[in-house]
């Protein structure tokens, strides 16, 4: 069984949901991923969704752009990342880690390659923004050949067609958009996302997360009501902005705590 | 031999092109190609197109023998197709026009779109203003500096300008800026795109659209001099007007298409935006096509003298037309595209944009070297007025 579907098979059994964290690799400095890695796990996090940067972020809002302006400073490539995962899996062998960026570093990888050294360093899953399921066919065999789950998007604007085709090649579980725009917006409607959701699970049968501007505790709680993950991105990849460098992992390590708590009362 | 009949029906040219872009785009793209293709053909829609080009645009645009350009080079005949008598000064306008009549039937009030030397930035103005939309132009904050009349045209124009501070701070920038208001709007809005690149149905429409210029020239060239030239010139940055210009001639085998990118400060520099002849392919922009990458596929800067050429990637059909070998491409530095600048000024009393310079260069490389009975077909894409306050500085001026 996958790390993932093992997490999420693990969580159902307790009667909780999944709480997501991202930050983008690389942010602030190459040396602090992977302590903030084992930082996310130990706060509670049940699946860490690592930001490949790109130069080109379109989907990204300011707070994430700049995460990976800051990354890129340190010229942090997709192989560099793979790295920083094979050291994450030294100590720890339980928590998924679900790479997500855009295409174009893999496409510069290769898709073989980096299929292969992303299962080999560690990795469980792979978040393509611009790979819709119409123009990956190659890769996801690759992934599928590595034991690699592709995790696709769905948003408010994708109808039964498109929903159709990502429930026949998502793996692991499906990350819903909680609005129209970018990552760290500030209008998510949430009677409108839990709608949304029920009629997903007529189509999906995999586990749904939820995502973009969930900034808190309080909305992270909501949203777990009718979602089975809950993922948090430009909240934390602020606190990485904001925090002095020494105090970084204890302030995202806070921060996670205190929603995962929220989540589980 | 099977005609030519690309893209496919999900917008592939060969390996190139294609849609990639985020989930929340995929619906809205959907629509666009199924609106476009309800249009494509529809008699009334053309003849609304056509109408509007021949008495706003004021089409269709002479072809003009440069004759004592071509004495000087001693060589070709040089033929000019005058894109830049164009309302608003050069081809964009065939464009944006074209998709702003589709946005009025799609029933969108707001129209955005991405601008680098600001041409298309004021052609999408323009006809926003005539059909009484809302307009945003997005335009790297290092073009508002360069191009700064274009900047207050679109102002004047009804256009809010946004400067945009991300990245490079170019054309590739505001094209991401574009895409994120169109993800947070896409109810509402309907982004022109200013060249043949992004995903489909763009780079097949734009084409379309563009296609003006060559089937224009395909008729006035016998005319002129009995037959078709030998070869026909284009700048590529997107590659809009070369696309346009190529496209009805792509059948015909005998005439060399030549596509002119911008070599900067020379290509072994780093330093320029030439991709097809430095780069890779790979993904950018909901494309797939060639592009100025390093080892970890991020996108690499550019430099152009040009604004309008200051991009790292390229139209999809361009990246298929190198590959498959009917079309070549070539690559011309700054200084190169500045002499001829000055040469058409000098000779022809014509001042094309520095964008149009680079094709212009490139035929004043090759003509001395061919006979006089051959015929060259420069596409003058755009004139040069934006472009004085760039010209004026290299020469140490202060307008």
């Amino acid at each position: 069984m996958s790390r993932i579907k093992a997490r999420f098979a693990q969580l159902k059994q307790q009667n909780k949901k999944a709480l997501i964290p991202f930050f983008t690799a690389g942010d602030p400095t190459p040396a602090l991923t992977v302590p903030l890695m084992h930082t996310l796990a130990e706060a509670g996090a049940d699946i860490i969704e690592l930001g490949v940067p790109f130069s080109d972020p379109m989907a990204d809002g300011p707070t994430i752009q700049r995460s990976s302006e800051r990354a890129l400073l340190h010229h942090v490539g997709l192989k560099d990342i793979l790295g920083m995962v094979r050291e994450f899996r030294k100590q720890n062998t339980t928590t998924p880690v679900v790479l997500m960026g855009y295409a174009n570093p893999i496409e510069a990888m290769g898709y073989e390659s980096f299929a292969r050294q992303a299962q080999a360093a560690g990795v469980d899953g792979v978040l393509t923004v611009d790979y819709p399921p119409e123009e990956c066919g190659e890769f996801l065999a690759c992934l599928a050949q590595h034991a690699l789950d592709p995790i696709f998007l769905l948003s408010p604007t994708s109808v039964d067609a498109r929903v159709a085709a990502v429930a026949k090649a998502a793996r692991g579980f499906v990350y819903y958009v909680s609005l129209k725009g970018v990552t760290g917006a500030a209008n998510v409607d949430l009677a409108e996302v839990k709608a949304r959701l029920t009629k997903l699970r007529k189509q999906i049968s995999l586990p749904l997360g939820v995502g973009f501007g969930i900034r808190d505790g309080v909305m992270a709680k909501s949203m777990a009501e009718f979602a089975d993950a809950v993922v948090i991105g430009s909240r934390i990849v602020q606190e990485i902005e904001s925090a002095p460098a020494d105090q970084v992992t204890a302030r995202v390590g806070a921060l996670v705590k205190s929603i995962r708590t929220a989540m589980d009362s | 031999m099977r005609a030519y009949d690309l893209p496919d029906a999900r917008g592939h040219f060969g390996p190139y092109g294609g849609v990639f872009v985020a989930e929340t785009l995929m619906q809205a793209l959907e629509e666009l190609k199924q609106a476009y293709e309800k249009y494509r053909f529809d008699p009334e829609f053309q003849a609304e197109f056509t109408y509007d080009l021949k008495h706003y645009v004021g089409r269709a645009s002479p072809i003009y023998h440069a004759k004592r350009w071509s004495e000087h080079l001693d060589g070709a005949r040089i033929y000019l197709k005058r894109e830049d008598l164009n309302h608003t000064g050069a081809h964009k306008i065939n464009n944006t026009i074209g998709q702003a009549l589709l946005a009025k039937r799609m029933g969108k009030k707001r129209v955005i779109a991405e601008t680098g030397a600001g041409q298309h930035g004021v052609a999408t103005a323009t006809v926003a203003a005539r059909l009484g939309m809302e307009c945003v132009v997005y335009m790297g904050s290092e073009d508002v500096k360069r191009q700064s009349p274009n900047v207050y045209r679109m102002k004047m124009l009804g256009a809010t300008v946004v400067p945009v501070e991300s990245g490079s701070k170019t054309l590739k920038d505001a094209l991401n800026e574009a895409m994120r208001d169109w993800v947070t709007n896409v109810d509402s809005t309907f982004y022109i795109i200013g060249t043949v690149a992004g995903p489909h149905p763009y780079p097949m429409m734009v084409r379309d659209f563009q296609a003006v210029i060559g089937y224009e020239a395909k008729a006035q060239m016998p005319g002129l001099v009995g037959r078709q030239p030998d070869a026909i010139i284009a700048c590529v940055g997107g590659g809009s007007n070369a696309m346009g210009i190529f496209y009805p001639y792509l059948e015909d085998k005998d005439v060399r298409l030549i596509g002119v990118e911008a070599a900067g400060l020379g290509l072994s520099t780093g330093k320029h935006a030439a991709p097809l002849n430095a780069g890779t392919p790979g993904v950018l922009h909901g494309n797939r096509t060639y592009l100025m990458q390093d080892e970890n596929g991020q996108i690499i800067e550019t430099h152009s003298i040009s604004a309008g050429l200051d991009y790292p990637g390229v139209g999809p059909e361009h990246s298929w037309l190198k590959d498959s070998g009917r079309a070549e491409y070539v690559a011309v530095t700054d200084q190169e595209a500045l002499d001829a600048f000055h040469n058409l000024c000098k000779f022809e009393g014509i001042i094309p944009a520095l964008e149009s310079s680079h094709a212009l260069a490139y035929a004043a490389k090759i003509a001395p070297s061919l006979d006089r009975d051959q015929v060259l077909l420069v596409n003058l894409s755009g004139r040069g007025d934006k472009d004085i306050n760039t010209v004026a500085s290299l020469s140490g001026i202060t307008l």
